[in-house]
């Protein structure tokens, strides 16, 4: 029976409910923040399910049962690559938000909102 | 391990193709950024050599089962596995087609540079490695390389979708890369949940280490992958980032969202909830998402003044009848969804490049502004007559076999599926009714003058009667595939039925994947 560290669990809980409240904001900048936080607790998440941490994995330098699971760090790498990538990408959208209307505020859906006045004037007589 | 790689065939090599040919070109074709020319014939030509894989690829593992190829000779479960089943080379040649089209009339339209004949850096590099996602999306047969399949088609679609922004465009830009990155966060965690319970991330190993984990941990997996691909695909409650950020983007792109993005989603679902999470039966909380998708799409395209937001409704209520056939989850049914997705890849690309040929014409997207374009443009009737009759599923066509098969498959199912298969009609109503008020507004009624272009730097040329022939060409060359549908309904139907026993059965797949390790 493999069990995991609790202080991590519990890390990862917190990073996870502070990204997904971040998310909720209103400014891509805490947008921003809030997905490099959700980004952090996913990839510890990777590496919490790779089991206790061992040897390094290379072939014939430890008994086979002494290593770390290898597959969780590829993954977690691969993970890490493609936040990065995105959070410049964020930042971008964010300047050029700022440039073109002044403000990075995410807003909502105009005509969506239009219609929804548009059914309210046509109910009233 | 040493000897795995010289067992690899050349069709394992030419499966490798339809994901390495359109990164090679984007590559060419940011080097070669100087010369519009050159990019145009790079992207066309990787796109046609594609579908021809593809076609091959279908041929083949129609007639002699699943094709697999271990990447760098590692075999499965270790090394990444690249599978084509009937089901994936279908959709693979059906998109590649789409692609195909859609290029031609982005070229056309000149989307693709920054001026006339000026080449960009950022079109024709996206747009191939949005191509290379969508393979790899297909082809994949493992979990975690379908997540870096889904980063590349939608980093690739964020670039595409923002591209030489507007205050409007950047405001539906970001809703969509939000939502976006919110599921394939989400998706990341599934991943490593799914590791931690099973230990593996290969679909053909998970497919038999599910049924040893505990039923309620398997559930919630189920759902978590559920709700990454929900989101993705637009299901109803999951579906409002859609109709805001779709109409936004550029006639071409939008058509090419509404035919992959999310019918690759629907095939990430179809795929993981067979091979991993098999059951007995339909499956009511699918059931339900399906009627709600179907119900909230229709009506709310109804409600619609936006020729663009009119047809995303009508594309997430359309979602609804391929969740239909999931649902009720036997060959039948799964093998019409299979079949309804080519079906709708096809038909959604084309309304939106009509659409987007109409607002050329017209100058707005707006319906109360358009009017008489039946004397003005009858061939643009024409080529919204048909895509609109398919969608709505009238007899003869595309849309209407896609669907007979679903509604066959419901209604011998029980009475649960037999009622839902009922919303399937009144949802092919509703999409007809909306598709009429569109005909009446734009087509018929009194000549509205063309609105001027508004913003004259915006890469779309809006208010023109200047008919443009490979644009036509290309709607028409879609709206032609689509016949092709109908024509050649009953070798299709056969083709998906074959891919849906698969699907249901199971034991092909995984045994052309684990079967190359024993």
């Amino acid at each position: 029976m493999v069990t995991i560290n609790l202080a991590m669990a519990v890390l990862i809980a917190v990073l996870y409910a502070v990204g997904f409240f971040l998310l909720m904001q209103r400014s891509l900048m805490r947008v921003l923040i809030g997905v490099v936080v959700l980004g952090h607790g996913t990839n510890l998440l990777l590496q919490l399910v790779g089991g206790p941490p061992g040897r390094a994995p290379i072939v014939g330098s430890a008994p086979n049962d002494a290593f770390a699971d290898p597959l969780p760090q590829a993954l977690a790498l691969t993970a890490v690559v493609i936040t990065f990538a995105l959070t410049t990408f964020l930042l971008a959208l964010g300047y050029r938000s700022f440039v073109l209307v002044g403000h990075d505020e995410v807003q909502d859906d105009v005509e969506d909102a239009r219609i929804a006045r548009q059914q309210i004037q046509d109910d009233e007589p | 391990m040493s000897g795995l790689a010289s067992e690899s065939s050349a069709l394992g090599t030419l499966l490798t193709l339809p994901v390495l040919l359109p990164m090679l070109g984007a590559a060419l074709t940011v080097v070669g950024s100087r010369s519009a020319a050159l990019q145009r014939i790079v992207g066309i030509v990787v796109l046609v050599a594609v579908a021809a894989i593809a076609a091959v690829l279908l041929v083949v593992a129609d007639h002699s089962g699943p094709i697999v190829e271990d990447l760098g000779g590692w075999a499965a479960p270790i090394g990444i596995a690249l599978v084509a089943d009937r089901l994936s080379a279908l959709l693979l040649l059906v998109s590649t087609l789409v692609t195909l089209a859609v290029l031609v009339y982005a070229i056309d339209q000149r989307i693709t540079d920054y001026g006339r004949g000026t080449a960009s850096t950022t079109f024709h590099p996206m747009y191939l490695m949005l191509c290379a996602g969508v393979s790899l999306a297909y082809l994949t047969g493992d979990l975690f390389t379908l997540f870096v399949a889904f980063e590349l088609m939608l980093t690739a679609s964020y670039v595409l979708i923002t591209r030489r922004t507007s205050a409007k465009r950047i405001r539906a830009g970001m809703t969509y890369v939000i939502v976006s990155l919110m599921s394939s966060l989400l998706f990341l965690t599934a991943v490593a949940l799914v590791y931690a319970a099973t230990g593996t991330v290969n679909f053909a190993a998970l497919a038999g280490r599910m049924e040893l984990i505990p039923p309620g941990l398997r559930t919630i997996l189920g759902l978590m992958l559920l709700v990454v691909f929900g989101i993705k695909a637009a299901i109803v409650p999951l579906h409002f980032w859609l109709p805001d950020s779709y109409p936004n983007a550029p006639g071409p792109v939008a058509a090419l969202f509404a035919g992959l993005l999310t019918k690759v989603s629907f095939y990430a679902l179809l795929r993981t909830q067979t091979l991993l999470f098999p059951r007995e039966g339909p499956w009511t909380l699918m059931l339900v998402l399906a009627v709600l998708t179907m119900l909230v799409g229709a009506l709310g395209a109804l409600a619609q003044n936006d020729l663009n937001r009119l047809l995303s409704f009508l594309l997430v209520s359309h979602i609804g009848f391929m969740l239909f056939g999931l649902a009720v989850f036997d060959a039948a049914s799964v093998s019409g969804a299979a079949l309804y997705a080519a079906h709708h890849i096809t038909v959604l690309a084309t309304l939106f490049l009509v659409s987007g040929l109409i607002t050329r014409r017209t100058g707005t997207v707006a319906l109360d502004r358009m009017g008489g374009l039946l004397h003005e443009a009858p061939v643009l009737a024409v080529l919204f007559a048909i895509p609109a009759l398919t969608l709505a599923g009238i007899p003869p066509t595309a849309g209407f076999v896609a669907k007979l098969g679903l509604l066959q498959a419901g209604a011998a199912a029980g009475p649960w599926p037999a009622v839902v298969a009922g919303v399937v009609i009144l949802a092919s109503l509703l999409t007809l009714y909306a598709l009429v008020r569109v005909w009446v507004r734009v087509f018929w009624g009194g000549v509205k003058p063309p609105i001027p272009d508004d913003d004259p730097n915006d890469e779309v040329a809006v208010g023109t009667a200047r008919s443009s022939v490979p644009m036509y060409a290309a709607t028409a060359g879609l709206i032609a595939a689509s016949l092709a549908i109908a024509v050649f309904a009953g070798p299709l139907s056969a083709l998906t039925g074959r891919a849906g026993a698969d699907l249901i059965n199971r034991e092909p797949y995984i045994a052309a994947v684990l079967g190359t390790s024993r």
